[in-house]
């Protein structure tokens, strides 16, 4: 548990793996909810709150439940049951605590439950950080930050993509490659420019 | 809608990539190679088509509050079968597709399948449906694959993660005979374009058959559309005519009345 492991953790998660543009995952809200800033930069946060609860959440319950009891076959079942009622807790928590909070992330949250940027990313914990020998708080300290840096990384992009789209709209783009085609080769260019980061640590 | 047309629109008409943009993570994510765009759309065949069927056989016994929670627990238990299956049958196949498969979960033709169809009609189209639209889906996959595929290595493999029918990895289509008719030894795997089979390859290569698609589809439109102006205007001069012809008559009759 150490400064190094966090920021490690965050470059490779936010630049190098980027969520959208290496991993493939995430690309319904991408495509569907950046044609506007505020909503992109509402649906990041979002996603980002859920995101760190979730892989918290389901690391837990896979290491302390699922594979002390001989069970972990059963894990994409578990988890998407968790996400799910997770989402539904977090909106409900939100709105009796905090009415803006809510204001600017309600409209958003039932969206990420089939989001498979959450389940990528708390499935992704399971085969890529946990072992039968990491400690519990190490192992979770590790998932945490790689859901932050993911969370990041996802708002990065899906806020830079709606600028990029702001733009698009104005320009004079021949009929077949309107809407999404045109989209798709903009951000393909996009991950073309984040190939480039591959390998810098 | 008879039963063919209820299997058949899943391919064009319906179809979850290319019509409704579904289901985009596993076409960009998987489409490397043919092979796995293959693999990918047979397993959501069986998923869709087995949680088609129980949606439709317990639909009368689920609360309408807990449906979609039902529906999920539902696929999951048929992706939880379907990881198993690839991992006892097609192990290559199971790390190529790696957390993809798990994901079919959230894919949302499959939910979107379940609530909008299944959970209306009975079992037998309920079956046709899950099949037809799988195919469909298998379809969009395969077009992406092979010309991912195509362009980056300038052939088709099978056998590397599928590993059916044939002992060693074989060339399905390959250009390199007709090259070496003029140069020998000339190996194009060296020159394709190896961005189509990296992740920006995915992008601009979806982008650029779905724009195809909407080329065509903007073609079609501009047709119907000319022929309902040509239509419209014919019958425009029609009555016209009919205005002229009752007008012509009038000034008749008052000639003949002077």
């Amino acid at each position: 548990m150490s400064f190094t492991v966090f920021a490690t953790a965050i470059i490779s998660a936010m630049l190098i793996n980027n969520v959208i543009l290496m991993q493939f995952l995430g690309i319904c809200p991408f495509l569907g909810v950046s044609k506007k800033s505020s909503s992109a930069i509402g649906m990041s946060a979002a996603v980002l709150f859920v995101m760190v609860i979730a892989s918290a959440v389901t690391y837990t319950i896979y290491d302390l439940v699922l594979f002390p009891f001989d069970i972990p076959y059963i894990s994409t079942i578990a988890f998407i049951l968790v996400i799910a009622s997770l989402v539904q807790f977090v909106e409900m928590v939100i709105k009796k605590f905090s009415k803006p909070l809510y204001k600017s992330l309600g409209i958003y949250l039932p969206l990420i439950t089939t989001n498979c940027a959450i389940l990528g990313v708390s499935e992704g914990n399971i085969t890529g950080i946990w072992t039968e020998t990491t400690p519990y708080w190490e192992g979770l300290f590790t998932a945490v930050s790689v859901s932050i840096g993911t969370g990041l990384g996802f708002g990065l992009i899906i806020f830079a993509f709606s600028s990029i789209r702001e733009k698009l709209d104005g320009s004079n783009v021949p009929a077949a490659w309107k809407g999404v085609p045109i989209s798709l080769v903009v951000a393909g260019i996009m991950s073309l420019a984040f190939l480039g980061l591959a390998g810098i640590i | 809608m008879s039963k063919k047309e209820n299997f058949l629109k899943g391919f064009f008409k319906e179809n979850p990539i290319f019509v409704f943009l579904l289901g985009m993570c596993p076409a960009l994510a998987v489409t490397a190679t043919f092979e796995t765009s293959l693999g990918m759309g047979l397993l959501v065949v069986l998923v869709l088509t087995g949680s088609n069927i129980v949606v439709s056989l317990v639909k009368n016994y689920i609360p309408d509050q807990v449906r979609t929670p039902s529906y999920i627990v539902i696929i999951a238990t048929f992706v939880t079968v379907v990881k198993m299956l690839t991992f006892a049958y097609a192990i290559d196949l199971y790390d190529a597709l790696g957390v993809f498969l798990p994901l079919i979960v959230v894919n949302c033709l499959i939910l979107g399948r379940a609530e909008a169809f299944a959970s209306k009609n009975n079992v037998i189209d309920s079956a046709i449906d899950g099949i037809g639209m799988g195919l469909g889906f298998t379809f969009a996959l395969v077009v992406i694959g092979v010309f991912r595929e195509f362009l980056a290595t300038g052939g088709i493999m099978w056998g590397v993660y599928l590993p059916f029918f044939v002992d060693a990895p074989i060339h399905l289509f390959t250009l390199d005979w007709i090259i070496n008719l003029f140069a020998d030894g000339f190996v194009i795997a060296d020159y394709g374009l190896a961005v189509f089979s990296l992740p920006p390859g995915a992008f601009i290569a979806l982008g650029i058959i779905l724009a195809s698609f909407q080329f065509k589809r903007s073609r079609q439109l501009k047709k119907e559309e000319d022929e309902k102006k040509r239509f419209i205007e014919e019958k425009k001069k029609i009555a016209m005519e009919k205005k002229k012809a009752k007008a012509l008559a009038a000034a008749k009759l008052v000639k003949a009345g002077e």
